[in-house]
């Protein structure tokens, strides 16, 4: 029992990690209806930015801020020159550029910082709650931040008018033009959200992680699997899959035989899919309903 | 997917060009292609013979993705998966039973076809984005599942298996490299007529119905589920024979080739190509194999990222991909010299 509780433990504080992660797809789900494979090494090539400022003696909350910043003009910078000249090409051709910006991001960051790890400070210090290093004080801290995180971005979707267009426009981008909208730069508001959002993940992420080029690969994926078990639809949903898939991850690992860390992220993807069979718009999704 | 690729059937049938019509000249153009095809041999280098079968043999592994994405609307990143299984088939039949290799491609689809089926009962379930993470789901356990332990007799774990290059037959004067080539071209040929017809048959608008629209395909009596499993089955065997022949080629298997970036090249392939065309998919082939060759000889260090701006260029130049860029040309040649 004590093992198990444990375990959870655990998993809650890696899950933390894919929640970030997966609260930055889904926004960028919400604002472009794509799912954005680049989400990870955008998050890495800004957190770089971050770590490059602080090796310069920038002070760490201003390096965050400057960092920030940089990543929203840099993701609305994406939008306007990469997607906006290919808007109307077919869905799967996005998913080619976006493939592509993996590419270029992630060989970038190789060549400008090289491949090897380096650590990156917190802000909430490491000490360990709990005992036995289950979860640190950064664990804490991070999911702390990201759960302020969420609230400032309900409040931002329900409880303004920018907010109410950006989901006008990617509802019902023909209808939202004729209302008045400028659905073209709310996808680019959008992107630069993402952008930003991916950034504070990102610094959030590599103290846990380290940092290299590599470092959101992995996490990427396990955010993806959290943002579609929670369903794609929902934010919170996103953040409470994330912690879920942390949780299952760390609970297989732990208790069924034969798999150790291996096969972890199979097992934990053969549940989801098995959840997905049930629940086809994940746990907390919107199933979409189209009139014939 | 929201897709929707225009279909070929019957495609630019008034349209002519010097008062021939197109499709004769798509004819002429496939014919005196295959004939350069099967002349290539004797003037280029064993090792660029090599690449062409593999070319020919991504070619086949992508137009079962097509079958699958392009005609029935599933979208798939886990085909690796079954370009692994049917390469593992084929290696351990000839490793372990001393099949002949040509028996091995048979196998491989059978196995394909089966394990595609089973799985694509479930998924039948699953739409877009949620069909993309199982798919993917399963894309990422084969390379695990073929290291693991209890089948390292077979499977060989993480060393993989070693296979013998096939001679040619009969006495023909060729060396392994060249009769694997026309060996592979062979399938090729028969794999692709066969999707030809499959996509022209009552089967085959069952299928399109289905991607177009499955709510009205369901009323007119097609069995959406069992079909989108068919199709995810055929799909599976395409890919699976590919597999199967990559292996030969290779004359090794280990779980590593089969991960998801294989899956990843065979999605760029299938939208550089043209999501459903058959023809584009052996462009796609050409380009999966040789593109990220050429990144490399540009840059080593930024290989990468070479290959990420290739990619953004193609899709600037031809955003429905070579397919779509070649209909758009052939149609502006048309209304210039009718």
């Amino acid at each position: 029992m004590e093992l198990l509780a444990h375990q959870v433990l655990a998993g809650l504080a890696t899950g933390g990690i894919y929640a970030c992660l997966a609260l930055a797809i889904v926004m960028i789900y919400q604002a472009i209806h794509h799912l954005n494979f680049a989400q990870g090494e955008m998050a890495m090539f800004s957190t770089f930015i971050a770590w490059q400022l602080m090796q310069w003696g920038v002070p760490y909350w201003v390096a965050f801020s400057a960092t920030i910043a940089l990543s929203f003009v840099a993701g609305v910078a994406i939008e306007r020159l990469l997607f906006r000249p290919i808007h109307d090409a077919p869905a799967l051709s996005h998913i080619v550029v976006f493939i592509a910006l993996f590419a270029i991001l992630n060989s970038l960051a190789g060549s400008i910082w090289d491949y090897n790890v380096k650590s990156f400070p917190s802000p909430f210090g490491s000490r360990s709650l709990f005992g036995d290093g289950l979860m640190s004080s950064h664990d804490a801290g991070m999911i702390g931040v990201m759960l302020f995180m969420l609230i400032l971005i309900y409040l931002f979707f329900r409880h303004t008018r920018i907010g109410l267009a950006m989901r006008a426009a990617a509802a019902n981008p023909g209808s939202a033009r004729l209302a008045g909208i400028r659905v073209g730069w709310m996808n680019a508001l959008g992107w630069g959200m993402a952008a930003a959002i991916g950034a504070i993940a990102g610094i959030m992420i590599a103290p846990a992680v380290f940092l290299d080029p590599n470092m959101m690969i992995g996490i990427l994926l396990y955010g993806f699997a959290g943002a579609v078990l929670g369903g794609l639809t929902s934010p919170g949903g996103a953040v409470l899959g994330g912690f879920a898939v942390g949780v299952i991850e760390n609970l297989v690992g732990t208790f069924v035989p034969y798999v150790g860390k291996e096969l972890k992220l199979t097992i934990a993807l053969i549940v989801i899919v098995a959840v997905l069979t049930v629940k086809p718009s994940g746990l907390f999704g919107r199933s979409i309903v189209t009139r014939v | 997917m929201k897709q929707r690729p225009k279909s070929n059937l019957g495609q630019a049938q008034a349209e002519t060009i010097a008062g021939i019509p197109v499709r004769m000249w798509g004819r002429a153009v496939m014919t005196a292609g295959l004939l350069v095809a099967l002349l290539l041999p004797f003037a280029i280098k064993s090792f660029v013979i090599f690449q062409l079968t593999l070319a020919v043999t991504y070619a086949i592994a992508i137009l079962g993705l097509n079958l699958l994405t392009g005609f029935n609307g599933q979208f798939s990143l886990g085909h690796s998966a079954f370009y692994g299984i049917g390469a593992y088939t084929a290696a351990i039949l000839m490793d372990q039973a001393d099949v002949a290799y040509y028996w091995t491609l048979p196998a491989g689809g059978a196995a394909c076809f089966i394990v595609g089926f089973l799985f694509g009962l479930p998924a039948s379930r699953l739409e877009g984005l949620y069909l993309a993470l199982a798919t993917f789901a399963l894309g990422i356990a084969m390379p695990q599942l073929l290291k693991l332990m209890p089948l390292e007799p077979w499977t060989g774990g993480v060393q993989g298996i070693v296979i013998m290059k096939p001679e040619a037959p009969f006495g023909l004067p060729l060396n392994a490299d060249q009769w694997l080539y026309y060996f592979t071209i062979l399938i090729a040929a028969a794999m692709y007529a066969c999707a030809v017809n499959l996509i022209k048959s009552r089967t085959g608008r069952a299928i399109i119905a289905i991607r177009d629209n499955p709510i009205a395909a369901s009323a007119m009596g097609i069995d959406v589920a069992l079909y989108k499993s068919l199709t995810f089955g055929v799909s599976a065997l395409y890919t699976g024979v590919a597999g199967a022949l990559g292996a030969i080629a290779v004359q090794f298997v280990a779980p590593d080739s089969f991960t998801f970036n294989l899956a990843i090249a065979m999605f760029v392939g299938l939208v550089i190509g043209g999501v459903g065309s058959i023809p584009g998919t052996l462009f796609a082939g050409l380009f999966i194999l040789f593109v990220p060759n050429v990144a490399e000889e540009v840059s080593k260090g930024l290989a990468q990222a070479v290959y990420g701006v290739i990619l953004i260029a193609m899709i600037y130049v031809m955003p429905s991909g070579a397919a779509g860029f070649v209909r758009a040309i052939v149609g502006r040649i048309a209304r210039m010299w009718p």
